[in-house]
């Protein structure tokens, strides 16, 4: 494609080529749907539609997440927007004759609380209270294809740029709009963009971050693997505002369908005159390149990032000269997250006034984060900034499964907090978050309940940073290393009176002394857990007692002579030999042998294992 | 073992003769033989230019890299946040029992490797474990030997 023109010509084409009175099957074929078995009911659906007259032929398309991942492998039958779940793939046959004839299979419809079904996903409570905007898009394009992006009005928002705005316009639309950082940050993406713009150098570099290294989030992985094209054209509208011409992906090698989606895609830009030299006849020149990350949860950070993609070992660097006047190679770079970029075809399209309507008055758009952990409705949700915890855990999350209570749920991963239930009530937003001790993050929003140790909770984060740290700077490498340590001693029985003030104090000097956001932000989920969850370490410390009892160390388990009945599962599973029992006749567990991995306590089916 | 020059020197073309390389370039080589031969790390350092303690720096520095071969089943259990709420410690621990290695090793045959993963992106499925290329959902205990089973083992 050669000029704005082409495009709609494109589009035109793409729309005429299409039946418009024929139904569509989408299934959701991303990496949780494969790890559920969608690949399986991709082909049977193929077969079974493959098998139909010409005439009647039903279009399918495979296309990323859906985002309730929990239901997958799950079709949707469009226009009606009826959704089935949990298919097999010895039901392709009954949902294609389904479509065929506008009938609605109840037995796969998705049940809510009451076993109510709900056939169409406007019914299921779910998707009902969400604001799909960016994420949304992902059921009307297969990856793979640009022309399902092309035909949702794809690269509208780039054609519009090049030819009816200036650089200068697209900057302030972008900070009027107050598009901030969604890597966790916030910072507003309009002003990093015009200093990157005005910053002396050349060649000026786009970089989109795509290491989401946050354990428990995975927005950028769906996004990237769903619509890599949105992705792309938000970067290729950021490099015309810059006035860069070349960019990159750095892309975490753990996802290995999105590097896959987001080669093919950029090939395909490529082929349509999307990428490259003089793009849609503007005379603008911009291309991307791929760098897959290494498995460092370092490399997230913009300098340590930057290292990683010019080859080396990702160790940040001090910042006394901004990225964007001295970043890749030492020239101006910007660096936004994936979910940033997403959001600026939008803002472009239609506008920076429109944007701001939805938020809050510091945080405008919309946000995505991965609902997992405890939680009956698993997946990805996307909503307006503004929406209370509350809303987001029990009406669209569904509230905890198996009778449990709800404990905290846990945001911006191993750089954020734990918030228990007295915090449900305050709108999600950057500012609140922050207030609250914790942080809006990438995204991650981990629910936990009364089953989960808050002190073991940041024993694990506190761990994962200390394998994490690159070791360049004391006081991160040390530091975070005898926070583990005392974490350590605690969940095994062996913490002292006074463990809890020694964190705080060894805290403050990790948080004022480390030389990046890791460091600086590492103590947060030991810091909130303490601030919110302080008799859970008194117990530990001085009754030698995990309330919630998930510390090993610190239970013993037994089996109720009442409950049991005989059936040797546990026996069976026991990997130390550790129960002895005849069958038919109550078991007992010998505490010597015990190693207390609670195979028992899971197999169990009538409760007659007993922690303590 | 005769170091596979020909198909190195093609995983150099796709990137070219510069240090942004290097790491794209291991990670290849790492794809296709499981792990990266000393020879491999000499070579692609007088390729691109690089000293080998810098080659050697970046290969020890990442995650991704194995300077010892892989098992021919390479299972990684995922510890992201979501799994360790539902018991992945417990899973990995399980793992650990039955093939008598720790994180990190191979068993002697070569017919397992075990290693850990920050998060694999598939959070409302876990636990997960990723054995190769297949992503196991939702797993237990009691599936832990069922898979191994399935591996030829025990």
């Amino acid at each position: 494609m050669a000029s704005f023109d082409d495009l709609v010509k494109r589009r035109g084409e793409i729309a005429a080529g299409r039946a418009p009175n024929r139904a569509t099957l989408v299934l959701g074929d991303g990496t949780c749907g494969r790890a559920s078995g969608s690949s399986e009911v991709r082909a049977a659906l193929s077969e079974a539609i493959s098998s139909l007259d010409t005439e009647k032929r039903l279009a399918f398309r495979t296309t990323g997440c859906h985002g309730f991942c929990q239901i997958e492998p799950n079709v949707q039958v469009l226009p009606d927007e009826t959704l089935y779940v949990h298919v097999k793939p010895e039901n392709a046959q009954s949902i294609v004759e389904a479509a065929l004839s506008g009938k609605v299979l109840k037995n796969l419809t998705f049940k809510d609380g009451q076993k109510k079904s709900c056939a169409k996903i406007t019914d299921v409570p779910f998707y009902k209270r969400q604001m799909r905007l960016l994420s949304g898009l992902n059921v009307y394009v297969d990856p793979l294809r640009i022309e399902d992006y092309i035909a949702i009005d794809g690269y509208q928002a780039l054609a519009k740029a090049l030819f009816t705005m200036t650089p200068d316009f697209v900057v302030e639309e972008v900070i009027k709009a107050n598009l901030r950082g969604r890597g966790g940050g916030g910072f507003p993406a309009g002003w990093k963009w015009d200093s990157v713009r005005k910053a002396e150098g050349e060649p000026k570099y786009v970089v989109c971050n795509a290491d989401e290294g946050d354990p428990g989030a995975y927005m950028d992985r769906s996004l990237l693997e769903g619509n890599p094209h949105l992705v792309i054209e938000g970067m290729l509208i950021g490099a015309f505002a810059i006035g860069s011409h070349e960019g990159y992906v750095y892309v975490r090698n753990e996802y290995p369908l999105a590097v896959q989606n987001l080669i093919v895609a950029l090939d395909q830009a490529r082929e349509h005159g999307l990428l490259g030299k003089n793009i849609l006849g503007s005379g603008f020149d911009f291309d991307i390149r791929i760098n897959r990350g290494g498995g460092a949860f370092v490399c997230g950070e913009s300098s340590a990032l930057m290292q990683s993609i010019e080859g080396r070992p990702g160790e940040p660097i001090p910042k006394y000269v901004h990225m964007s006047e001295r970043g890749l190679y030492d020239k101006p770079t910007n660096l936004n997250n994936v979910e940033t970029w997403a959001n600026v075809p939008f803002i472009v399209n239609r506008g920076a006034d429109w944007y701001r309507t939805i938020g809050t008055e510091g945080s405008k758009g919309t946000k995505i984060f991965s609902l997992v952990g405890n939680i009956n409705n698993t997946g990805q949700v996307e909503v307006p900034m503004g929406i209370s915890l509350r809303e987001i855990v029990e009406g669209i999350g569904g509230g905890i499964p198996n009778r449990r209570k709800f404990k905290a749920v846990q945001t911006g991963g191993p750089s954020g907090g734990c918030l228990p239930a007295d915090c449900l009530d305050v709108p999600v937003d950057f500012d609140q978050l922050t207030k609250l001790g914790s942080m809006m993050g990438s995204g991650g929003m981990i629910v936990m309940d009364e089953d989960s140790c808050m002190v073991d909770v940041a024993r694990y984060f506190t761990n994962f940073l200390t394998e994490e740290s690159c070791g360049k700077c004391v006081p991160c490498r040390e530091g975070v290393m005898q926070l583990r340590d005392i974490l350590n001693d605690i969940t095994q029985g062996r913490g002292r009176e006074g463990d809890v003030e020694l964190m705080e104090d060894l805290s403050k000097f990790v948080i004022d002394c480390s030389l990046c956001g890791l460091g600086q932000s590492a103590p947060n989920p030991l810091l909130t857990t303490i601030r919110y969850f302080r008799d859970e370490y008194v117990a530990h410390i001085h009754d030698k007692k995990c309330p919630a009892r998930r510390c090993t160390a610190l239970i013993s388990l037994r089996i109720d002579v009442e409950n049991c009945t005989g059936c040797a599962l546990c026996k069976k599973q026991c990997p130390t030999v550790a129960i002895a029992g005849e069958k038919k006749k109550t078991h007992v567990i010998d505490p010597e042998k015990c190693i207390r991995c609670g195979a028992c306590y899971e197999v169990c089916k009538f409760d007659a294992v007993i922690k303590e | 073992m005769e170091l596979e020059t020909a198909k190195i020197d093609g995983f150099i073309a796709r990137y070219g003769l510069h240090q942004g390389a290097l790491i794209q370039v291991l990670q290849d080589i790492q794809g296709e033989f499981n792990y990266l031969p000393r020879e491999a790390l000499e070579y692609v350092s007088e390729k691109l230019g690089t000293p080998l303690a810098v080659t050697y720096n970046v290969a020890t520095f990442y995650n991704v890299f194995s300077l010892k071969p892989k098992g021919q089943n390479h299972i990684c259990v995922c510890m992201g946040t979501a799994c360790h709420v539902r018991g992945a410690q417990s899973i990995l621990d399980k793992f650990k029992r039955e093939l008598k290695i720790d994180v990190g090793e191979t068993t002697d045959d070569l017919k397992y490797s075990l290693d850990k993963v920050a998060c694999v992106g598939a959070c409302a499925l876990g636990p997960i474990v990723v054995e190769n290329e297949t992503y196991h959902a939702h797993m237990k205990l009691d599936k832990v030997g069922k898979l191994l089973k399935r591996g030829g083992r025990k």
